[in-house]
């Protein structure tokens, strides 16, 4: 017999801390944006990009089963953007980011956007070496998604419950999904937003740029 | 959930402990599997015996121990057996518990010729 008593997921979360490792000695921010599919992940990151680029370098890694098309839609934007196609697999893994890290020409302090595969579930169980992962709910999903996949709200630090615009028009309840995410991960910071009018983009802007700000004194520090 | 990745994840850890103990052949494999770890066992033993095939580890037996999920309730501050990772309290009935126990999938021991 041969005692292993090891985590499956080690592999991971050791290619994870070195992802981190690399982030943190550039003072790279980096979020990790997970959700369902057609949520408004792209339209959110695109809204994000264009008012944080004047002032700070933003890179972005695309994660869909197929395709440029997320990828190209962020260059359009002018921001340097690597797609990773996983193929069959349903997530990002660490190995996949640590080697787009070394692909791409990271800048010295900014902003990191990770969008992952759309999916609620796999997602959740895999670090990428990311400072947090930011879980996108929109209000034409149901008010119950935190209860029927409570492992990435439970993992995320940040709500966005995006596509409020929409609120008159939709049978959504914004308080019980609020409670909903709350009752599963009672630290989570929800912000409500919308990627198409820019609606609570203020707060969202403010918490990315004190998130940054409190990376660059920690690296200062350290 | 991408028990198929998870599978992967155990066979690279015997394959690394193959070459570190020096064994040549695994004819069981244990592992703890936590009920609060959304890992589905019966996806996962389809999952292994797909990917154990041509490794080191084909053919053999894999045993799951299942963890029952556990936590801590702030408001009886008192241990508690925990159905989901958001589930209540068993007495109170609050969703102010902290899960302690149930979250874990490690491989535990293996045997070997």
């Amino acid at each position: 017999m041969v005692a292993i008593e090891q985590n499956i997921l080690a592999k991971n979360d050791g290619y994870a801390e070195q992802n981190r490792a690399l982030l943190r000695e550039r003072r790279i921010f980096a979020l990790n944006l997970v959700s369902s599919p057609g949520s408004g992940k792209t339209t959110l990151l695109v809204r994000t990009i264009e008012a944080l680029r004047s002032r700070c370098p933003v890179t972005v890694i695309e994660g869909d089963q197929q395709t440029a098309n997320d990828a190209e839609r962020i260059r359009a934007t002018g921001v340097p953007a690597l797609q990773i196609n996983t193929g069959k697999g349903c997530h990002l893994d660490a190995h996949m980011v640590g080697a787009a890290l070394r692909e791409m020409k990271l800048p010295q302090q900014g902003f990191l956007f990770i969008e992952n595969v759309g999916n609620l579930v796999c997602p959740a169980a895999f670090d990428l070496g990311e400072a947090h992962k930011v879980a996108i709910l929109s209000v034409t999903e149901g008010e119950d998604k935190p209860l029927k996949y409570p492992d990435m709200f439970l993992a995320a630090d940040v709500m966005l419950l995006n596509k409020c615009d929409l609120l008159p028009y939709v049978r959504f309840d914004v308080e019980l999904a609020v409670a909903n995410a709350l009752r599963v991960n009672p630290t989570l910071a929800v912000f409500q937003v919308s990627a198409e009018t820019g609606q609570g983009f203020d707060d969202w802007l403010a918490w990315l740029d004190s998130g940054l700000a409190a990376l660059a004194l920690t690296a200062a520090s350290g | 959930m991408h028990e198929m990745s998870l599978a992967e994840g155990i066979v690279q850890l015997i394959e690394e402990a193959a070459h570190s103990e020096g064994f040549a052949k695994v004819t069981a494999v244990w592992l703890e599997i936590g009920r609060l770890a959304a890992v589905e066992p019966d996806a996962l033993r389809f999952c292994f015996d797909a990917v154990v095939a041509g490794t080191i580890a084909e053919g053999s037996r894999l045993e799951i121990i299942d963890v029952e999920g556990s936590g801590w309730c702030m408001d009886c501050c008192e241990p508690v057996t925990l159905g989901a990772l958001f589930g209540p309290c068993p007495q109170c009935g609050s969703h102010k518990v902290q899960a302690t126990g149930g979250t874990e999938m490690r491989v535990k021991e293996l045997a070997v010729t």
